[in-house]
């Protein structure tokens, strides 16, 4: 296959960005979309150019690091699936492909396809966890989780951290992250007593950060490799509401 | 160089609690004087850095992703496995070290691979405390799968992303430590040298892979929770960015590197498609629990899967190990997978391949049951290789997965180097000349959680490290050094790309120091990586500056460092002359075509010391004693 690519080149945080074209040719369908652009690199260095600096790591979906717009959609085309399980088989011989970097207020460009993303671990440290120091657990099995409660948590904990949900939203909202987290706590017996803190705080961060509010688009779980569905921002907006209505959780100073 | 493993003395069931209780303390309020250092955020690095962060002392952490829940362990798919004994099927402490002993082919140390099964049930306990989801089962209770090398059902998951909750428990603990300022977290930092001060350990030297910034970061004990080497085999299921960088620094440093030979093959792996690949993707071990694997019969049938009849199948690890069937440990299934195909009756582009078939347990459980098993890794197999597994069989081939071999540490996970603590797969010590399944997360979480928290005590509190300061001498002189090697990478101004170099240093450590070994060949891999090792130093193309974000600079430095450690894993294979785990020489097996050990010759660890610039690495030896299970030819029959 041979494609046109057009990609955003940024050379720094500060620097101005343009669009460039490429070519890129002897591309095999069983390629992976980053192998593809490996190839790209290795001829961008042999021609003495800077190859294109990308974020990726596992290349197995898991890891959440790989982060590209890919003709406007984060991740690409296929539903369910990171940029690097995405197979040059999606495309045609002849396409002309678009790579941007995610685009929202608080992910600032380091590089290229390169992005800032701490902001969402600073939303896991401001109450992402269960507070359980290393040796006091309890047996194992003293906690009873019902099945499909724990079936249901997995399916929120399956979130890889790689921001697609918010370089998919118009308003950049984090909503859908911030909210996979809280649904995977607030679903276990163990995630119970920091329930009301931990909805309150994350939110509050979450602004913090600049991320936008959700306003029901919807592009969030269209976008998510995970598929992990919109409802888990309803439960988040729930226990938001309801640890609100009750007494005030004793907040940090 | 002395090896001192200060095992502690007594029972085995004792040596743990015994030593727990001699060990020195450091007071609470003492703790928050010291700081440490942890190099990695996987399993090992991320528990180690929340745990001791827990206990009050300072930490200082470090990875080079962007953010810390990204370490490799996050992509173990299978499970974790912890002596629980709740299928009631007579699991207990005993069996799990007795199989991992046995699993391991008698090369491990006896004391830790108790210590270990010891604390695998505690292991669970905390990441249930955690909120880790755990697969559970109607009555709510947490449900158990089997593994390879085991006829016991003790591995814990969460459907085929175990390894990725695991993980973000550890991480989220981190967060935690991380929002309360007991840890100082760095991320897109790569740790390039290690710096040491009169004998100890101190320091750690680390490019700031945004601004390129050299930095030194100074404490009172350095822990490297990096990971294995995988990556030298250019192919293999590690991450890309996995590396051996900083464990090789250690060892130029002077911490002794163990058994590097010891290298897993992972048998059921998606097999390559060709020149471009970049990495290998594994389907969990955990899919041999109701897949079977086969190969024709006959040479060269090109037929179809589905078409061929069940008479002119060959279900060759039944068949040969009727006790453990599909679930014979990794080594010997990679082994057999390699030997069908060597036969030529391998299935798939170019014959390397061998079938993996559910035919018969999704007629025996229906489809919605092993969808629900193993969905997802079904999932990724099809997007990989467009075909839908639950109506051909997985096609799959061994791939370059764990390396058990890493550097040599005490019973406290102490190196030779005073102060520099290794643990998960960076160091050597629990799995011997081949892991099993499920073992990688236990191990990594057994060092971070319960045993690095109190060996850093006993050391901090009987080395009592002086304060040192960023003038030192010693911290100069690390700095200067990477810088200098930073510059010359880019100075080369070659031809050929790092990635160029380092597919060929893969090819050549898959021919010649892979599933099968030979003298011969060893010596063949020995002559020609210090010819291609020249010429990348006078040939590579590293393009960018030193002063930003430069992946290429960042790869360079890896490829050296794999260029060095590759001809110390050809070394160790060649003088290890007999076949364990792992590591197959193909002049020492059975009748049979199994694995042949020389217990008189080589019960022991090799640790190699780095003898210098130019000089051969120098040969110690920590003999190991089976006091408790004792060594006998593996059976999986």
């Amino acid at each position: 296959m041979q494609l046109t690519l057009q990609v955003w080149r940024q050379p720094g945080p500060r620097a101005e960005g343009k669009f460039e074209t490429y070519t890129a040719t002897d591309i095999s369908p069983d390629m992976s979309f980053l192998e593809m652009l490996d190839v790209v690199n290795e001829g961008l260095i042999e021609a003495g150019s800077q190859p294109i600096a990308f974020d990726h790591d596992c290349r197995e979906g898991i890891c959440g690091s790989c982060s590209m717009m890919i003709n406007g959609v984060a991740h690409g085309p296929v539903k369910g699936t990171a940029a690097c399980q995405l197979h040059m088989r999606s495309f045609r011989d002849g396409d002309t492909i678009v790579i941007e970097p995610w685009r929202s207020r608080a992910f600032p460009v380091i590089k290229d396809l390169v992005v800032d993303r701490s902001a969402f671990d600073r939303i896991i440290a401001a109450g992402g966890y269960i507070t359980a120091p290393t040796g006091s657990a309890p047996d194992g099995n003293a906690i009873l989780v019902p099945k499909q409660n724990a079936d249901r948590a997995m399916d929120a904990a399956q979130c890889i951290g790689c921001g697609a949900c918010v370089a998919a939203c118009p308003n950049g909202s984090a909503s859908l992250f911030t909210a996979s987290k809280i649904s995977h706590l607030a679903l276990l017996p163990q995630g119970q007593p920091e329930r009301d803190s931990r909805v309150q705080a994350m939110v509050r961060q979450m602004d913090i950060e600049g991320f936008g509010s959700c306003t029901w688009y919807g592009e969030c779980q269209e976008a998510c490799p995970k598929e992990i569905s919109i409802d888990r921002i309803a439960q988040m907006n729930h226990d938001f509401l309801v640890s609100s209505m009750r007494a005030r959780p004793r907040s940090a100073p | 160089m002395e090896l001192q493993s200060k095992i502690p003395a007594g029972p085995i069931e004792q040596k743990w609690d015994n030593h727990r209780f001699e060990m020195k303390l450091v007071n609470p309020a003492n703790k928050r004087k010291h700081e440490i250092i942890v190099v990695g955020t996987g399993l090992a690095g991320g528990s180690a850095a929340a745990s001791m962060s827990e206990l009050g002392y300072r930490v200082k952490s470090f990875c080079f992703q962007d953010s810390p829940r990204r370490a490799h362990s996050i992509a173990a798919q299978g499970g974790i496995n912890a002596a629980k004994n709740y299928q009631n099927d007579g699991d207990s402490v005993y069996r799990l070290f007795y199989d991992t002993v046995k699993g391991g082919d008698y090369r491990s140390r006896e004391a830790n691979v108790y210590r270990l099964a010891q604390i695998s049930v505690n292991i669970i306990d905390q990441c249930v405390a955690q909120g880790v989801p755990f697969a559970r089962d109607y009555g709510g209770l947490l449900d158990n799968r089997s593994f390879g090398g085991a006829q016991v059902s003790r591995t814990f998951y969460a459907r085929g992303q175990t390894g990725q909750q695991l993980l973000l428990g550890a991480y989220q603990a981190m967060e935690k430590e991380i929002a309360r300022g007991g840890i100082t977290m760095h991320p897109r930092h790569e740790m390039l040298d290690l710096i040491v001060i009169d004998g100890q350990a101190r320091g750690i030297v680390t490019r700031n892979m945004v601004t390129g910034a050299i930095e030194s970061h100074l404490a009172d004990a350095v822990v490297l929770g990096t990971g294995g080497y995988g990556n030298v085999f250019y192919l293999s299921t590690n991450a890309k960015g996995s590396n051996c960088t900083a464990i090789w620094r250690a060892y130029k440093r002077g911490a002794a590197f163990a058994n590097p030979c010891y290298t897993q093959i992972h048998p059921t792996c998606i097999p390559v498609s060709g020149h471009h690949q970049s990495k290998l993707t594994l389907m969990s071990e955990s899919l041999r629990n109701d897949g079977r694997v086969w190969v024709p019969r006959k040479k060269g049938d090109d037929r179809p899967p589905n078409q061929i009849p069940e008479d002119e199948r060959d279900y060759y690890l039944e068949r040969k190990y009727p006790s453990f069937g599909n679930l014979v440990p990794r080594d010997v299934a990679s082994r057999n997978a390699k030997e069908v195909c060597d036969e030529g009756r391998g299935v798939g582009p170019g014959g390397r391949g061998v079938y993996l078939d559910f035919r018969d347990a999704i007629q025996r459980l229906g489809e919605q049951v092993i969808r629900e098993r193993y969905g997802n890794l079904f999932e990724m197999y099809q997007r990989i290789t467009d075909e839908d597994p639950y109506k051909v069989p997985m096609r799959i081939y061994p791939a370059v997965h764990y390396t058990m071999g890493g550097l040599w540490v005490d019973y406290n996970l102490m190196s030779t180097i005073p102060g520099l603590h290794v643990i998960g797969e960076a160091n050597f010590s629990d799995h011997g000349a081949n892991r099993l399944g499920a073992s990688a997360l236990m191990q990594g979480l057994a060092d971070g959680y319960f045993v690095l928290p109190y060996t850093i005590g006993d050391y901090i509190a009987n080395a009592k490290p002086k304060p040192v300061s960023d003038d030192h001498p010693a911290v100069r002189e690390a700095m200067s050094a990477v810088a200098e090697r930073t510059s010359r990478l880019l100075a080369v101004n070659g031809t050929r790309t790092v990635d160029s170099f380092h597919r060929e240093l893969g090819q050549l450590m898959w021919d010649y120091c892979g599933m099968a070994r030979t003298a011969e060949g060893l010596q063949k891999a020995l002559e020609r990586i210090p010819i291609l090792r020249e010429e990348f130093w006078r040939d590579v193309n590293v393009p960018g500056s030193d002063v930003e974000l430069n992946q290429a600079l960042e790869k360079a430095g890896r490829v050296a460092d794999f260029m060095e450690l590759a001809e110390l894993i050809c070394l160790d294979a060649l003088h290890r002359n007999e076949s364990c785990g792992g590591h197959f020489r193909e002049e020492y097996q059975t009748p049979e075509g199994e694995a042949l050990r020389d217990d008189a010759h080589f019960a022991y660890v090799a640790a190699w010391e780095y003898g210098g610039a130019g000089k051969p690495p120098i040969l110690h030896k920590e003999p190991l004693d089976f006091e408790y299970v004792h060594l006998a030819q593996r059976s999986y029959k």
